[in-house]
């Protein structure tokens, strides 16, 4: 009696966190579809009365299209970095010996755990002096190596017998070969999970690019958003609705394709 | 065959010579592979961290920007001008207490959600957990903005919602006694998803036969829960006690996009302060800012190890 009434209380107050979880974005997109109007009401209504695009038209009247196109390209360009140059340094700190590896990854396992808000200054500085200030190279340079990339892929390649390494030595192939040849197809599953997170990281950062664009031709989607929503005296939350959406929809849709890709890149990290 | 043939006395110096020969082509690979990721690193990260240390206990300014070590050395100065500064000190409050709040808030939630969904409950588990998630997925830019919108005072969602039950609407964000708990509230809401998935894999270590003993033996559900299922995840705790903490003691985009710090700075945190210092050309002040707000990230990491291990 106790045994069956139990799921059935679970799946009460599980469903009733889901409704509160989810309904944020469905308030999001209902009302990036309402008009003006329509979201001062009182009380608010839950359907558009009369659903239009208006917001959306409007958000593209502003530069939209270009901050979509520079949060891409970032993303793109600092997901692709990682996974190169962190699989090849991941690489050789778990199977090959070469001077000063210790020390080095000593030095990125040091910096693992500190913020962006420690090194933004001096980054901004470097940036200022190398003449990239306000340009996208400056917002991907910062993040093309991360230290947590490199442990991944360490991590990743250590599991991965080094009999394949010596195999591959006695058939004559070169020390490079062996990596692009032999270790680097097997690294799929390492690099849906790094891939996948440093993209979202990538999109949704903030502070580094707050920091280093100053005009519509370098701003990302969320930077423009954070500065049309602190700007004005009155609120224009059809615009803002319909930036939110355009920020979360992709990487929404993204994920109820791949969710358990997403969900066990974080879960393995975890324990690792 | 016929190559590999040597004179006897040569033959016992060429395998170690081939080892050595091969030793040194192995390190230049991995000088090679690790190169591209070293430079890039030590310059726009290693050294910055450093330069960050030295700048703090400079009296750098945005007119030095062109000449970084053209300054002078002022000793603990900054520190001590971010201590005596009352806004800096109001920042570190509302900081403590958002990490206070909101890390136990984002742990019960998430060890809650997956325990709830670890006793199976059958094919919807993948819907309630994918759902749970979902927030952890968005830009907290974006999310914010919702929020904003939901917590209106006049017609926003949430005191509608509080008015069908009679509850009189509070105005959430404007005023100084519950602004700071409605930016807990949305990152609890935003983070929780993430503490799940990780218990969720914890708890797989926890022994299920051990359970079924204690409850025939008449242990109830909180017994077992605080004498089998706490222990077994501990090492899953400490990595979700340490990531959020670290993760919060550093939030930023909550009060800059919903309160702007306010109202009268009661939601103002150490990393917006730390911002705005920069944005007024203080970068040596800045510097030791962010330095105070990494210290105590290391020592409330160092404790959470500590304290975890000893039991």
């Amino acid at each position: 009696m106790i045994e069956r009434r139990r799921p059935v209380l679970t799946y009460i107050v599980l469903t009733v966190f889901l409704l509160l979880v989810i309904t944020p974005f469905v308030w999001m997109i209902l009302g990036s579809l309402k008009t003006q109007g329509e979201l001062l009401r009182t009380p608010p209504t839950w359907w558009p009365e009369q659903p239009t695009l208006d917001n959306f038209r409007r958000l593209f009247e502003r530069p939209f299209g270009r901050y979509f196109t520079n949060s891409a390209v970032v993303a793109v360009v600092v997901t692709a970095g990682n996974l190169v140059l962190s699989s090849m340094f991941g690489y050789a700190l778990a199977h090959l010996r070469f001077p000063g590896k210790r020390i080095l990854f000593g030095i990125v396992l040091a910096c693992l755990m500190i913020p962006g808000l420690v090194t933004f200054i001096p980054q901004y500085v470097l940036v200022v002096n190398m003449g990239l200030a306000n340009t996208i190279p400056a917002l991907i340079l910062p993040f093309l190596v991360q230290p947590f990339s490199v442990f991944l892929m360490r991590q990743f390649f250590l599991g991965i017998p080094r009999e394949l390494l010596e195999a591959g030595r006695i058939d004559g192939v070169g020390e490079i070969a062996i990596f692009f040849r032999i270790y680097l197809p097997l690294a799929g599953p390492a690099f849906a999970t790094l891939g996948i997170l440093t993209f979202l990281g990538s999109w949704n950062n903030f502070l580094w690019p707050l920091v280093v664009s100053s005009s519509e031709s370098t701003y990302t989607l969320p930077v423009a958003l954070a500065l049309i929503s602190t700007g004005q005296n009155e609120t224009d939350y059809g615009l803002l609705l319909a930036g939110a959406t355009l920020i979360v929809l992709p990487i929404l849709v993204v994920f109820l394709f791949f969710q358990r890709h997403f969900i066990q890149g974080i879960a393995t990290t975890g324990i690792k | 065959m016929t190559s590999s043939t040597a004179p006897a006395p040569a033959s016992a110096s060429a395998p170690a010579r081939r080892r050595s020969r091969r030793g040194g082509a192995e390190a230049r690979a991995g000088l090679l592979l690790a190169l591209p990721f070293v430079v890039l690193f030590l310059v726009f990260t290693a050294w910055p961290v450093l330069q960050s240390m030295i700048m703090s206990f400079t009296d750098m300014r945005i007119s030095d920007i062109r000449s970084p070590f053209a300054v002078n050395f002022v000793g603990l100065q900054n520190y001590l001008t971010a201590f005596e500064d009352p806004v800096f000190r109001r920042a570190a409050l509302n900081t403590a207490v958002f990490v206070l709040l909101g890390v136990p808030l984002t742990i019960i939630a998430g060890l809650a959600a997956a325990i709830a969904l670890d006793k199976g409950v059958g094919k919807l588990r993948a819907v309630f957990r994918v759902g749970f998630y979902t927030p952890v997925i968005t830009s907290i830019v974006a999310v914010a903005v919702v929020w904003r919108f939901l917590l209106q005072p006049e017609n926003g969602l949430v005191n509608t919602v509080l008015g069908w039950v009679g509850i009189d609407g509070l105005h959430w964000l404007g005023d100084q006694r519950t602004a700071l708990l409605s930016l807990v509230i949305m990152a609890v809401w935003r983070n929780f998803g993430t503490s799940m998935v990780i218990f969720l894999a914890g708890l797989q270590a926890v022994d299920r036969q051990l359970h079924e003993a204690a409850a025939l033996d008449g242990a109830n559900a909180w017994q077992r829960f605080r004498s089998i299922t706490v222990p077994s995840i501990r090492p899953t705790l400490l990595f979700v006690l340490v990531t959020t903490s670290i993760g919060y003691l550093q939030f930023f985009e909550e009060p800059f996009v919903m309160t702007n710090g306010g109202p009268l700075n009661s939601t103002i945190s150490a990393s917006m302060y730390t911002y705005s210092q920069f944005g007024f050309g203080n970068y040596g002040v800045a510097g030791a800012m962010a330095y105070l707000t990494f210290l105590v990230i290391a020592i409330v990491t160092l404790v959470q190890f500590r304290l975890m291990r000893e039991k």
